[in-house]
């Protein structure tokens, strides 16, 4: 195999964290050098906190290949994306690239709300290192992309925001670089033109031979888009390799790493109703957050009432990684005695997709929200699914939920 | 495609020196947008658009003209005093222009500082060409009162772009200090306004330098003090004359203010995506 085309070995990125004070004043600078003149150590030797945002960071990436970039809020992923564009540089460690690189890690950066879309491609072009020839060669395709035409001289601020997102895609995705670096980019927009910038990504990588390293919350699009992947964890490479086995450490992980939680209830409701605990098991009764698709689960929502509550209701909520809200159950409000309750709720009908689920707990007095929180992450995996389960791409998240029937006519 | 085998880029501590200069002129024509862009929404949404540049050196003219050459009753030699006024409001304006837009250039540019890597040099030389634009602006206002008082410049004028330059490098010089201060410090966004007060005291825009003689070597560590004697001197006719020593005390002093404006952007220029 020739040489990778990204090498990246060592990497290490170190911050200074300041406590209280978030911009460095002069009079704090000037102050810590005369303390140093004195000869006294700067007050409370914990002001700054060393943290190291990656460490010890190392992977090869070849030449076509698309890398998914995974991990957790905090993990390392945005860190690593900046030294990689060479937006920051690194405290330890090398990166060698070959190739023109060429990075998104937003979209429509220095578009200029006073200038027209037509000014607009031109200076974002530009920013993201397209040379005024390249842009006019591709000027046409940019605003058909984009599907603006006619407001090409409109000045950007009264545009939409998703003709704005449109545009500013569409440069992006002209842009000729051997390597490409998005990063979470395609959680904006409507679903169609998601769909279409996925098209695109997939066409630079697979028919033009070029190397993209993406980033994304959005595991179905990961899955779709790329060969192999990195999971970061604290700075960390905890797994790389083919997508789907590090995309299955990473879901195993969220789902035995998050338990259930419950907040301490708010001082206001101590007095009132409150939630004291949640359960989410399996139909044997054994504790468990992760669910082979089709599987029935049921979730039991533990509150205390203090004092006599009207029309009391309690409601439980799912929601997929990509922040999708897909199912809402409430229990009907009834009118509730001082007490502690139980409300079980049964997955028994439901057939969600494989994915990570987040469970939302509501609780409610006569229609008004008393607490809302995020409780729980469940796991739907494809593994030992019941039932027939093709497990391709692009599956709704509802799955089975119609009556069907094959008659010979 | 275009080339054929990509060049190897190391990135580690320390290295990030290596292709900078390349690195730069490789990136000219994103300077050339960015000043472009600066330009085209200077006088967005204004009704008089482009006369601002004229309104504010017309009236400071004015004044300054009231105070200096009528109140205080100082000497002007052969020109009108208007005029003398003018050509040391020319390079003034552009140098209080430039190096106010470049010391605000990478704060008021960090949603590019942290998203997209280029030689950061290119923010603040990008937002000197908008000040340029507002100087030519004012030529016109000189134009028109030469042909008043019907005062022909002679071959002198021909140096006149030498003198420009030495005021760009003076602001360019004095902007990259105060830009990279203010990134870290923002402390430094007040200083800027008050050093331009200052600096219109310490520098003979009203009066012409000669009317303090003794103190002239001195006074031409002002820099700005050589480029309006300079700016005179080509569009005066050679009145005052250019003493060498000053002229030399002031063109030293504008290139180590650039030499050290660049040695502090470079050393921590990278550091600016982190501390933005």
């Amino acid at each position: 195999m020739s040489a990778p085309v990204i090498s990246v070995s060592g990497l290490g990125k170190r911050y200074f964290l300041s406590h209280q004070r978030r911009a460095d004043t002069l009079r704090d600078s000037l102050a810590r050098r005369f303390r140093r003149l004195l000869g006294q150590a700067a007050p409370g030797g914990g002001d700054t906190e060393e943290f190291w945002a990656l460490r010890d960071v190392s992977f090869d990436v070849h030449q076509g290949d698309v890398v998914g970039i995974i991990g957790r809020n905090g993990a390392g992923k945005s860190t690593l994306l900046k030294i990689l564009s060479r937006i920051t540089e690194p405290t330890t460690g090398t990166v060698r690239l070959r190739g023109r690189i060429a990075s998104l890690l937003e979209v429509g950066t220095g578009f200029h709300p006073e200038l027209s879309g037509r000014e607009n491609i031109y200076l974002n072009g530009a920013i993201l290192g397209m040379s005024r020839a390249e842009i006019a060669r591709k000027f046409d395709e940019i605003v058909a992309f984009a599907e603006v035409e006619r407001f090409l001289d409109t000045q950007v601020k009264h545009y939409s925001s998703g003709m704005y997102v449109r545009l500013a895609f569409a440069v992006a995705a002209h842009l000729e670089p051997e390597i490409l670096i998005v990063d979470e980019v395609l959680a904006v927009g409507d679903a169609a033109f998601q769909k279409k910038c996925l098209g695109k990504m997939q066409a630079v990588s697979r028919t033009e031979g070029r190397t993209v390293l993406f980033v994304s919350h959005n595991l179905p699009s990961i899955r779709e888009l790329c060969r192999s992947a990195v999971l970061l964890a604290g700075g960390r490479v905890q797994a790389a390799g083919p997508c789907p086995r590090v995309l299955e450490i990473y879901q195993h992980g969220l789902a035995h790493s998050v338990a259930t939680s419950v907040p301490p209830p708010p001082a206001e409701l101590l007095d009132r109703a409150y939630a004291t605990g949640l359960l989410v098991e399996n139909l044997a009764g054994h504790a468990c957050s992760d669910f082979p698709v089709g599987t029935p689960w049921r979730a039991r929502v533990r509150f205390h009432v203090s004092r006599a509550q009207r029309r009391f209701g309690v409601a439980l909520g799912l929601r997929s990684a990509d922040g999708t809200a897909v199912q809402t159950v409430w229990h009907p409000p009834a009118d509730l005695a001082p007490g502690d309750y139980e409300v079980i709720f049964t997955q028994d009908r439901v057939v969600l997709e494989a994915g990570t689920y987040t469970v939302i707990i509501g609780l409610s007095e006569d229609d008004r929200n008393l607490q809302q929180f995020d409780a729980a992450r469940i796991d739907c995996s494809g593994e030992n699914a019941v039932g027939y389960y093709p497990g391709t791409a692009g599956l709704g998240l509802v799955l089975n939920s119609m009556a069907t029937s094959l008659q010979r006519l | 495609m275009e080339k054929p085998a990509p060049p190897e880029l190391v990135l580690a501590a320390g290295r990030a020196s290596r292709h900078y200069w390349a690195d730069l002129w490789r990136y000219r024509e994103l300077l050339g947008f960015l000043a472009w862009r600066d330009i085209k929404v200077r006088y967005k949404q204004t009704v008089l658009g482009v006369l601002w540049a004229l309104i504010q050196p017309a009236i400071t003219l004015a004044v300054f003209t009231f105070i200096f050459g009528k109140l205080a009753g100082m000497p002007a030699g052969n020109v009108p005093y208007p005029l003398l006024v003018l050509c040391g409001l020319l390079p003034w304006q552009l140098f209080s222009a430039a190096f106010t837009n470049a010391s605000g250039s990478l704060v008021a540019n960090t949603h590019l500082i942290s998203k997209v890597y280029f030689p950061r040099l290119i923010v603040p030389l990008s937002s000197i060409a908008v000040a340029l634009i507002d100087f030519l602006v004012v030529f016109i206002l000189l134009g028109g009162m030469c042909a008043w008082w019907q005062f022909v410049p002679d071959w002198r004028v021909l140096f006149l772009p030498l003198f420009i330059l030495l005021t760009l490098v003076i602001a360019l010089g004095t902007g990259l200090w105060l830009t990279a201060l203010t990134v870290q410090y923002r402390d430094f966004r007040f200083v800027v306004p008050f050093l331009l007060q200052v600096g219109l005291f310490l520098s003979p825009v009203g009066f012409s330098s000669t009317n303090l003689p003794s103190w002239r070597a001195l006074y031409s560590f002002n820099p700005m003090v050589g480029a309006i004697d300079g700016f005179r001197w080509c569009l005066l006719r050679g009145e005052p004359a250019l003493d060498p020593v000053n002229l030399g005390v002031s063109l030293a002093m504008a290139g180590l203010l650039l030499l050290s404006g660049l040695w502090y952007f470079r050393r921590t220029e990278r550091t600016f995506a982190d501390i933005i």
